[in-house]
């Protein structure tokens, strides 16, 4: 109790901040008791909303009331018993907004974690005390991984049905962090708990006095997120041109969007891609006046000194810092289409930061068994939910940083030219 | 460079915090989103009813694209069922900032026979032709929606960029997968997308937004006195539209609207927050959701919303 009184204390003199989470588990290992036992702790959970659970509960004869039908939104999804899509839930603390990305375990898990964990700063695995870790547990820490989330925290729920054992989660623990050492994963946090009962959840839990760390929500409270930007590589992709055309504002030029990564301020020198023209950044605006530096993920309109010729897709960076300016491509690509598979010689549609291009799939070096991590060299294409490093060719060229060193720069999805659906999505490993 | 030398370039050289509060993130992202909408399709609108949530959404169109105008007009699909403040408030903004604003009236549908009136006379249900109706005559090819993940469960499960066919329906099981900040927004003629810039946001934020910005509102959003009778424990201003039965006894409350939708079926709940910072206060220690405070046309089913978005609302 004290220590929440110090943390809104601490509140009043920082604004909250926001943090965004995945979560990921098996069928049952409890990952919805999980989450309503955090809305409920937060009192993110309205009574109305729980009303209505407990009488859908009922009326189907459950024992207890099934946290799932909080986030089983869809009709199908409640006859069915089935979670089919990436489910938005949101609470707060006083210290921190959270976003959850709740991705079904079962069902398409792959397109969907790999979704869930595309803008995630955080992400959350569940495994079952007594069943210790699964196949599913190591892929979702591998998609983790893949998707360079910055921080993976593993929850070993029902420790109430092994008895706190001590040994029981030390085991799975250490399995785990070994395994994720061969994944070059992230910071890693292993914590017990018991979703149903609320321990290690919103406060430290009696029952385990011999784990030292903190509970799930105080980690997630104060796990470090600032310095997970790239605050070094200038990168700002251009959105829009802003050219007013009215008298009260004449020969206005600015060039929207938002920051992908470094600082800018007025005064540095910038290069232009694909142009390779260089000039000054004149002003940085905002609709709330100018700002002395823009960093990410701030919106902001860039003025330059120069007239130079600057669209939509180009992007600005530092004349000795720039991306690759490339048309042949190499990324681990997550196939996410149903209708047809990746196949080599087909062409898509690219989505690259603010730039679209056409592209080609020149090869297919292997597909990887996301279990096993094994590459099949001979794969002939990626089906569904399938992972292969890819290579392709474009148009024109992308401006691309390797996904390692920037999400947004090194990140694309292609499109299928004739449904419009969205089918793939890449991560770039080698761009010239 | 391996990513922990990167990561440890990246920490050195944070002699700053660059701090950006859960606010800016979220006004960010709408703006991005804005932005895309505006440069990769050709007739964009704003569906704007005057509500909180579509107030905050013209304040974020502002920012966007200043000092440019806001680039692309306003609709109101007027159900005929209004509160006059929200009307007024509604003219005074569009002539503020110089917008064209494309009505699509119910009444007139219902006058030309394109739909036909409930037997209960509440026209929630019945805008959706209306609305699909006007996307069609204006070939609108992208409408920004205000609503928000937060407010209800089929929501939840909806993308920032939401496809629609050419009946304008939703189809919650074939939705395109959303990753980063990259929104697939292709589509063929006749069919369209709906972008929902404040998906992120909470009821709460919104408010928080609303001080922060200093945005005004309606008047009805904040506490005052209205005759009003109670039913199925909610609160329905006696006006044109809700008349009191034999039984219902009409008594004056303190009471303010926590959403504002057809007036027939919008309740007020009981409140004396007639500040914004008071009304800040009662919304994080609620325990209903808005939806479940303050519109009948929810509680009609489990699948009230969801059947309704599949249809084109929004």
């Amino acid at each position: 109790m004290s220590q929440a009184v110090l943390e809104s204390d601490e509140a009043t003199a920082r604004p909250m901040d926001l943090l965004r989470f995945a979560t990921a588990g098996s069928v049952d290992d409890g990952k919805s008791t999980l989450i309503g036992r955090l809305l409920y702790d937060t009192k993110s959970l309205f009574s109305d909303q729980l009303e209505a659970v407990e009488a859908v509960s009922a009326a189907r004869g459950d024992e207890y009331t099934n946290l799932a039908l909080l986030t089983d939104g869809l009709r199908a999804e409640r006859e069915q018993g089935i979670t089919i899509d990436v489910a938005y839930r949101y609470f707060a603390t006083p210290r921190r907004k959270f976003i959850i990305a709740d991705t079904p375990g079962h069902i398409q898990y792959t397109r969907n974690m790999v979704t869930g964990a595309s803008t995630a700063d955080l992400a959350l695995i569940l495994v079952d005390a007594r069943k210790g870790l699964v196949e599913q547990s190591r892929r979702h820490a591998f998609l983790t991984s893949l998707l360079r989330v910055p921080h993976l925290v593993l929850c070993v729920n029902k420790m109430d049905l092994v008895g706190w054992d001590r040994g029981v989660y030390e085991k799975i623990a250490d399995e785990f962090t070994s395994f994720a050492a061969k994944l070059d994963a992230p910071d890693l946090t292993v914590i017990p708990i018991s979703a149903l009962e609320g321990d290690n959840i919103a406060s430290r839990s009696e029952r385990s006095p011999w784990y030292e760390g903190p509970s799930l929500l105080h980690h997630l409270e104060h796990v470090h997120i600032a310095s997970d930007r790239n605050l070094v590589d200038v990168r700002f992709p251009v959105q829009y041109v802003i050219r007013p055309q009215s008298k009260d504002v004449t020969d206005y030029r600015g060039y929207a969007g938002q920051v992908a990564s470094g600082v800018l301020k007025p005064g540095d020198d910038v290069m232009v891609l694909p142009s390779g023209m260089t000039s000054k950044i004149s002003a940085i605006d905002t609709a709330d006046g100018p700002v002395d530096e823009a960093f990410p993920p701030m919106s902001v309109t860039v003025r330059l000194t120069d007239e130079i010729d600057i669209s939509r897709g180009d992007m600005i960076c530092r004349p000795h810092n720039a991306p690759a300016v490339a048309q042949d491509v190499e990324a681990m690509i997550c196939w996410m289409d149903e209708t047809a598979p990746l196949r080599v010689g087909a062409k898509y549609t690219i989505k690259h930061t603010t730039r679209t291009a056409r592209t080609v799939v020149r090869g297919l070096q292997y597909r990887l068994d996301v279990n096993t991590l094994h590459r099949d060299e001979d794969a002939p294409q990626l089906g569904l939910n399938e992972i292969g490093r890819v290579k392709l060719r474009t148009t024109v060229p992308l401006l691309a940083d390797e996904y390692r060193r920037n999400r947004t720069t090194g990140g694309f999805i292609l499109i299928d030219e004739a449904t419009n659906r969205t089918v793939g999505a890449g991560m770039i490993i080698e761009a010239q | 460079m391996s990513s922990a030398d990167t990561r440890k370039v990246w920490k050195m050289s944070q002699t700053k915090p660059y701090r950006v509060s859960h606010l800016d993130a979220l006004e960010a992202e709408s703006v991005f989103v804005m932005r895309e909408v505006m440069a990769e399709f050709e007739r964009p609108v704003l569906l704007f009813s005057g509500g909180k949530d579509s107030i905050v959404m013209l304040r974020l169109a502002e920012k966007a694209f200043a000092p440019a105008r806001i680039p692309f007009p306003v609709m109101h699909v007027d159900t005929g069922h209004n509160f006059p403040e929200v009307l007024d408030y509604r003219d005074t903004r569009v002539a503020e900032l110089g917008l064209n604003l494309v009505i699509a009236s119910v009444q007139e549908a219902i006058d030309s026979g394109l739909v036909r009136e409930l037997p209960d006379g509440t026209r929630n249900r019945i805008q959706t032709p209306v609305l699909l109706a006007a996307v069609e005559k204006y070939r609108f090819d992208a409408l920004f929606g205000g609503a928000r993940r937060d407010e209800e469960k089929a929501r939840a499960k909806e993308r920032m960029f939401s496809f629609r066919d050419e009946f304008g329906q939703w189809d919650p099981k074939n939705q395109r997968p959303e990753l980063w900040s990259l929104y697939n927004g292709r589509h063929h003629p006749g069919e369209s997308i709906r972008v929902f810039p404040l998906s992120n946001w909470t009821e709460l934020d919104v408010w928080h937004y609303i001080a922060k910005e200093r945005i005004a509102l309606p008047s009805i959003y904040y506490a005052h006195d209205r005759e009003v009778v109670e039913r199925a424990g909610m609160f329905y201003a006696v006006n044109e539209f809700i008349v009191p039965k034999d039984g219902e006894t009409v008594e004056t409350r303190r009471v303010r609207y926590r959403t504002v939708g057809d007036a027939s079926q919008t309740a007020a709940v009981l409140s004396d927050a007639d500040t914004v910072e008071k009304v800040i206060d009662e919304v994080a220690a609620t325990r209903i959701t808005e939806r479940g405070a303050t519109r009948g046309d929810d509680k009609v089913s489990e699948a009230a919303m969801e059947d309704r978005k599949r249809e084109g609302y929004f």
